[in-house]
């Protein structure tokens, strides 16, 4: 199919403009409960663009990364001092600044990988979790040296206007992402995501080519640490309102791992897909819970089970689909299609027969 | 030769100094000299294990060799690396295949227009004006190689699905994308039927022929060797023992030794 703007064809258009009718003019209209806001749609928004980051370093480039949540910690972190103490930046410029510097630590944790790759480089990146997280907690200026632990984030303001309503945030955290996503969107499918999928795929062929190992690399786990930098911005000011080191430990950076392998490494709908399926598999478990056993069963237990049926979906994952979501949703829209089209030929042929 | 070259072989492009590589205590290599004249067609022939692949290795800047050197254009390349050799117009095909499996085929051939691509990764995400301009560019290249290749109604499909001769078939397609001046060809015929080998020599000859690229090949099938190749080296044991034309090449006793046994 032939791209029709910048590198969307027809069918990316169509997808788009359905995304963006559903998601600023049907979800506002109809969900009125502010719990689907700040608890759903807000961090699902934050969650599948660090997972994006994800995908661009372990799905399109192939490294085998674990830390984003540190990255997404380090853009929290930015952007709270950003704003306390360059308040002439804005809200916006704070965003990208913060964003750059978490891109800063990403080009830092990226230099092991041009050594070690595999779970080697997995073991090597986790640094980065620790690192980030250990130097917040160490050094007071970065939490303004609040002894509570726990700093409330600041409210947002852009071009004067506050945005404080759970609509609001969630209309802050869709414009980021979107713009984001077209952004990855582009570079994934230019030359830029071919020379991360020559990296991928066969690393000496693609130097022989002319693609610097490094270059790519190097701009890969910082273009990932930028995305997963403003998503952890998002995180902490839309979805948590306060600063807290411990909410961006390796707990999440599992969550968005899962979220990246489930929804189908190397592809950008599959972050989404992936991102909406660990946080909304719970609250169907919880549901499941209160409706269908009235609470017999303990939230401990529910919230284990939860955790093996995750860890069997990757495993089932990994062996029979290690594309993921993205491509058994792919796969469905295409077997509907045909269904549609063979039973539209059906038609036209009994109805040939009927008029002989 | 009967008909006229519009590229007369020049003078030499790529010249192999006193060469040696060891793995360990194994010698693959012992000081190997040879050189590639410009626009020819230049086999390395031997018997298997004779270090021919560790050779273009050594050219290419994959393996480093413990002695001796590699010039281009009578210049000596220091510290030799794929992407050096690249920037300096050499591109290559490997032996087991070395494709970008889960790309199609025209991505993987637009890989190959990587030296010519120009534009940083904040203007492809913007996709500026000049991108476009120059990602169709691009395009048109690749897919005027694909259309000279005569693979075009598989250029959407993933490589690793395809069978092997045509797999074959895109790695040349994405060396010829770099527009070099000399391509190293290892082994570009293995495994293929008789049809399909004449394809491909077919191809060989014709980049040659057009566009003057220097083809260095490694092949076993000696018909082919003899057939197209301007001039052959043969390699054994590591060592040259012989440097000629094909029927040179043919007459030559070490290399009648070499390749059916001497009784001793």
């Amino acid at each position: 199919m032939k791209p029709i703007f910048m590198t969307y064809t027809k069918k990316d258009l169509i997808n788009l403009a359905v995304c963006m009718v559903l998601s600023v003019l049907i979800i506002p209209t109809f969900i009125k409960t502010e719990y689907w806001y700040t608890s759903i749609l807000i961090p699902w928004l934050c969650l599948a663009l660090a997972t994006i980051g994800q995908q661009i370093v372990m799905g399109y480039t192939g490294q085998l990364a674990l830390g984003a949540a540190g990255f997404m910690a380090a853009g929290a972190f930015a952007m709270f001092n950003l704003i306390l103490r360059v308040p002439d930046l804005g809200f916006v410029g704070s965003l990208i600044v913060s964003g750059l510097i978490a891109a800063a630590f990403g080009i830092l944790f990226g230099l092991p990988s041009l050594k070690v790759r595999g779970i080697y480089l997995m073991v090597a990146t986790l640094a980065s979790q620790f690192f980030i997280i250990w130097m917040i907690d160490k050094f007071g200026w970065f939490k303004n040296y609040d002894s509570s632990g726990i700093i409330t984030a600041q409210d947002i303001v852009i071009l004067g206007k506050p945005f404080t309503t759970p609509l609001a945030m969630y209309f802050v955290c869709l414009a980021v992402t979107t713009i984001l996503t077209l952004l990855a969107m582009n570079m994934a499918r230019g030359s830029t995501g071919r020379n991360w999928m020559a990296v991928r795929d066969m690393d000496i062929a693609a130097e022989s080519m002319g693609v610097s190992l490094l270059r790519t690399k190097v701009q890969a786990f910082a273009i990932s640490a930028f995305y997963c930098g403003v998503a952890g911005a998002l995180f902490a000011f839309c979805y948590l309102k306060s600063l807290e080191p411990v909410a961006f430990d390796i707990k999440l950076s599992f969550k968005i791992l899962f979220m990246c392998i489930l929804g189908g490494l190397g592809t950008i709908n599959g972050a989404f897909i992936g991102a909406a399926f660990i946080l909304l598999f719970p609250v169907l478990l919880n549901a499941i819970g209160n409706n269908v056993f009235h609470g017999a069963i303990d939230a401990t237990i529910i919230s284990s089970i939860e955790q093996v049926i995750f860890g069997l979906l990757m495993i089932i994952f990994m062996i029979y689909e290690p594309l993921g979501m993205a491509k058994l949703w792919e796969n469905l829209k295409q077997s509907l299609r045909s269904k549609l089209f063979s039973s539209g030929i059906k038609n036209l042929k009994s109805s040939a027969q009927k008029s002989e | 030769m009967a008909y006229e070259r519009k590229f007369k072989i020049g003078k030499p492009i790529l010249e192999v100094n006193n060469i040696s590589l060891a793995f360990g205590g194994v010698k693959a290599i012992t000081d190997t000299s040879f050189n590639v004249l410009e626009h020819e067609v230049r086999a390395i022939i031997g018997p298997n294990g004779a270090g021919k692949s560790s050779m273009l290795n050594c050219i290419n800047g994959i393996y480093k060799p413990q002695q001796g050197t590699v010039s281009f254009r009578g210049q000596v390349v220091p510290n030799i690396t794929p992407n050096i050799m690249a920037q300096m117009g050499l591109s290559r095909t490997f032996q087991n295949l070395a494709l970008f499996k889960r790309m199609s085929v025209l991505d993987n051939i637009l890989v190959g227009r990587k030296l010519h691509t120009k534009t940083n990764f904040l203007e492809v995400a913007l996709q500026l004006p000049k991108v476009k301009k120059e990602e169709k560019l691009n395009r048109e290249r690749s897919e005027e190689i694909i259309s000279f290749l005569e693979i075009e109604d598989i250029k959407d499909t993933p490589v690793g699905k395809l069978p092997y001769g045509l797999q074959k078939k895109v790695e040349l397609g994405r060396a010829l994308a770099t527009d070099s001046s000399i391509i190293l060809l290892d082994e570009p015929m293995a495994g293929m039927n008789v049809e399909e080998k004449r394809d491909m020599c077919r191809f060989i000859l014709k980049v040659n022929d057009e566009l003057g690229t220097t083809m260095v090949l490694i092949e076993h099938d000696m018909g082919v060797v003899m057939d197209i190749s301007d001039r052959v080296v043969v390699l054994d044991y590591g060592k040259v023992i012989g440097d000629g034309t094909p029927d040179e090449i043919m007459a030559n006793q070490k290399v009648i030794d070499a390749y059916l046994g001497v009784e001793h």
